[in-house]
């Protein structure tokens, strides 16, 4: 092992039911470094930080940590904690109602009863020391979020940390925030701490890391030095491309563009996740939002559905002023919506796959109307048809049908409702192949029975295929709207990547 | 020499915590209300005598509303502790009864602690460890507590021993806090036992919440159960040991009880645990867990006797206005305490 090396891990292999979520990973960690991990959803990011914080145990590989003798043998966050790995997480993982001081302490401290004079003495000492804007008496709730994040570094950096990993930090912070974040992590590199920096965001990456490593379906891809490894190959390598694909000027099909009416249209639209942006969409037209994950696409499609709590802006839809507060009254204007995480927005699982399916139509048409049995029947049985849903029968309780069966069953819940537009988010996530091809095919037809679709995809093949017009949206801003020619994936890519080349 | 005296500056400067706002709310309410009673209302109001009786009949509220503070500030509710006192004091009165011997009302006291205790770690464990609702838990562990009572005895019983019944009948005399009565006699100040009991329990209890770690680890798991579990809290543990001191006070409570009432009796108790629930919240106690205080409690238990006590010496007497106002008055500290930390939390931003 040389001098300078902090972490080692070699061939880590974790296996789920089903999955195999790392394979044979490498990762090495140097003393004073600030090193990025980096990958798509499903990467294998998150269960490699368990692995090593002892949250998941390892199925295969070794770890090494500078200072321990041979192999270390992490079985709990404690394991971990006491071999000198600290993790601050994505959600603040301290106690709001407790001081600044004593959440720097709690837990950790020897003896029945606590010396807090001794305790606020050293967190005062270490809150200066690293600059962090806060008194050790004040409540921690009474701070605000970024500052929070660095109490929780704090109380980790006491706890003589070798390697510190941030697990996605910067989420909930805004742009100054996150410069005065990245001020103490430069200083806590300076004292030789091994950082690992998980972030979504790649501008962040570039500003303060000095090398990194990326995970792509759970395999090493590579490690990197920052200065050779621009913005776009970076983008290529965590979705799997070569620089070859990038050069590759695929032929774009024929696609509708025919200057049909608007039938929706956003001014400023704005949520409480989401910033000011303009949209529309013509009748019969297919477009996308892309970008990685993180970057807000999910977000902005949310506000036009009224999912989240919009904050402002202007909306029309088919020429008339609306206002769309919430997803009833979107539902009242045509809109439909098909969420990212079916799991926990669509399915209902205890429901039959018929009430599933008339869900959406019957909130429309209000509970005081109910409808008949038969008419239940006759539409479940015709959309089971329509999209071949493999379903025992309509009786059959939705979880237990396969992922791809579900998602067409709320497809053919919203489609029941006969919406003008249709947005789809992540519609092909996590179901196989064949089922993938007939849900794009399904859009095309849609299109041309002059439905107006929203398609979002973390593959941009896919997008392609299917889409005119494609949005893309990096670190939460729209930086680019493609047509035509532009619609190739080595473009995409390119303005995804955005900054210098 | 000059950092020590910005340190201290520091100090008198930080604002208060929402649990110590919470209190002072409720301390600053109580001695307003007082205050108001010995203007408008005189008489008993302007003795010290008047508030040693808040005390002495309430003592045994002030315990099991500790107990409950101490619960709801870890996030969980223990709604047994009226049938716990009940059966402490059924238990205690038939074991008095039954042996005389001079060592019978130690051993009477260690059985009070032990039927707490039991019920203390049995409904923890359920909690903690096999993770069920503490609501169902502790109303499970209510009726089997009524239920043990009235099998012990249908009858209520009365307490014989001679012994136990002068422990009853012996008081603290003040007599520089008494009164001049009107024949002239000097009339002391009485505290009765269970009452300096109530009060060393909240004075053992807030030190415990604030300096052991134990107490500061049951803040934690209120504000938090998964942060304080990553922050390597052993959570189970202290929810568990949450309710041990639950159940132990909900014995002392009983036998103190038995001290101010020496019989037991089925129906003893019956509302104490809602009674209990109102006087921490009052005192500043949040349902949500995370906040609150046992000296904030004993001023709950004070404030709402206090209002029991102006209408019983006024023409409203009655216990259905005495029940009126303590539902108002809980109301209006709910409404209280939401906007004021709704307030701080708008200024934060």
């Amino acid at each position: 092992m040389q001098n300078d090396v902090v972490l080692k891990m070699r061939g880590i292999t974790k296996q789920f039911p089903g999955t195999l979520a790392l394979d044979e990973v490498d990762f090495t960690l140097n003393k004073g470094e600030i090193h990025a991990l980096m990958g798509e959803n499903g990467a294998g990011k998150s269960t490699l930080i368990k692995v090593l914080t002892g949250v998941y145990e390892k199925d295969g590989g070794s770890i090494w940590v500078e200072g321990g003798e041979g192999e270390a043998h992490i079985h709990s966050p404690q394991d971990a904690q006491n071999i000198g790995i600290s993790t601050v997480y994505q959600e603040i993982t301290l106690c709001p109602n407790l001081t600044v001081a004593e959440n720097m302490f709690i837990g950790r401290t020897s003896g029945q009863v606590v010396n807090w004079k001794e305790c606020e003495k050293r967190a005062g000492e270490i809150l200066s020391n690293l600059g962090i804007p806060a008194r050790p008496r004040q409540q921690l709730g009474t701070c605000s979020l970024a500052v929070q994040q660095m109490v929780a570094i704090g109380r980790a950096v006491d706890m003589q940390c070798k390697v510190l990993i941030l697990d996605e930090p910067t989420s909930s912070l805004d742009d100054k925030e996150v410069e005065s974040l990245f001020k103490l992590m430069r200083d806590l590199k300076s004292r030789g701490v091994g950082i690992i920096f998980v972030t979504h965001f790649l501008e962040q990456v570039y500003e303060v890391c000095d090398r990194i490593t990326v995970l792509r379906n759970g395999q090493l891809v590579g490690e990197y030095p920052i200065e050779e490894l621009p913005q776009v190959e970076l983008v290529a390598k965590m979705m799997g491309k070569s620089l070859d694909d990038l050069a590759d000027f695929e032929a774009v099909g024929e696609k509708s563009t025919g200057a049909k009416e608007v039938v929706y249209e956003a001014n400023g639209l704005s949520s409480t996740d989401c910033r000011p942006y303009d949209f529309s969409i013509r009748r019969g037209e297919v477009n996308g939002f892309t970008g990685l994950l993180g970057s807000g696409r999910s977000e902005s499609v949310r506000a036009i559905f009224g999912a989240d709590r919009v904050t402002g802006g202007k909306v029309r839809v088919k020429g008339k002023d609306v206002k769309i507060t919430n997803p009833h009254e979107a539902m009242k204007n045509g809109i439909g919506y098909l969420p990212e995480d079916r799991k926990r927005d669509g399915i209902i699982a205890d429901l039959s796959v018929r009430e599933n399916i008339i869900l959406a139509l019957q909130v429309m048409k209000g509970f005081f109307h109910p409808m008949s049995k038969a008419q239940m029947k006759q539409f479940a049985d015709e959309y089971i048809k329509a999209l071949q849903i493999k379903t025992a029968s309509q009786d059959t309780p939705i979880k237990s049908l396969s992922g791809g069966n579900q998602q067409k069953v709320i497809l053919a819940r919203w489609l029941l409702t006969h919406p003008d537009y249709l947005i789809l988010d992540e519609p092909t996530r996590g179901i196989d192949v064949g089922t993938k091809l007939e849900i794009q095919k399904l859009v095309l037809k849609l299109a041309e029975e002059n439905m107006s679709v929203t398609f979002i995809s973390s593959e941009i093949e896919e997008m392609l295929r299917t889409c005119s017009r494609l949005i893309v949206m990096r670190d939460r801003k729209i930086v680019g709207e493609l047509t035509g020619e532009q619609l190739t994936q080595g473009y995409v890519m390119k303005t995804i990547a955005g900054g210098e080349q | 020499m000059n950092g020590v005296k910005n340190n201290a500056r520091a100090k008198r400067r930080e604002p208060l915590t929402d649990a110590q706002l919470l209190m002072t709310i409720s301390i600053g309410i109580f001695v307003a209300m007082y205050a108001l009673a010995m203007i408008f209302m005189g008489g008993g109001f302007l003795k010290v005598q008047q508030i040693f009786d808040l005390l002495n009949d309430n003592a045994a509220l002030i315990i099991v509303a500790s107990a409950l503070t101490i619960v709801m500030i870890g996030g969980g509710i223990n709604i047994s502790v009226g049938g716990v006192i009940s059966l402490t004091c059924m238990a205690c009165a038939i074991f008095l009864n039954a042996h005389t011997g001079g060592l019978s009302i130690p051993l009477a006291t260690l059985l009070a602690l032990g039927i707490g205790l039991a019920f203390g770690a049995g409904m923890g464990f359920l909690v903690s460890y096999l993770e069920i609702q503490p609501f169902i838990v502790s109303l499970a562990g209510m009726f089997l507590a009524r239920g043990l009572t009235t099998m012990l005895s249908v009858n209520p019983v009365k307490v014989a021993h001679e012994g136990f019944l002068a422990l009853v009948k012996s008081k603290i005399k003040i007599s520089w806090l008494g009164y001049v009565a009107q024949n002239g006699n000097l009339i002391p100040a009485k505290l009765e036992i269970g009452a300096v009991v109530a009060l060393l329990v909240v004075l053992v209890m807030a030190l415990l919440l604030r300096y052991v770690r134990l107490g500061r680890n049951i803040y934690a798991l209120g504000g938090n159960r998964q942060s304080a579990l990553m922050l390597g809290i052993n959570v189970k543990r202290t929810c568990f040991m949450s309710y041990v001191i639950s159940g132990l006070l909900s014995g002392i409570a009983g036998f103190v009880f038995l001290t101010h009432k020496p019989a037991g009796n089925a129906s003893v108790a019956m509302r104490s645990e809602m009674d209990a629930i109102a006087a921490s919240i009052i005192g500043g106690t949040l349902l949500t867990g995370g906040v609150g205080n046992v000296i904030g409690t004993l001023f709950g238990v004070l404030i709402l006797a206090t209002i029991q006590k102006i209408i019983a010496l006024s023409p409203l007497n009655a216990s259905w206005w005495q029940d009126m106002a303590s539902g108002a008055m809980l109301g209006f500290f709910i409404i209280l305490q939401s906007v004021v930390l709704s307030y701080r939390s708008k200024q934060k931003k």
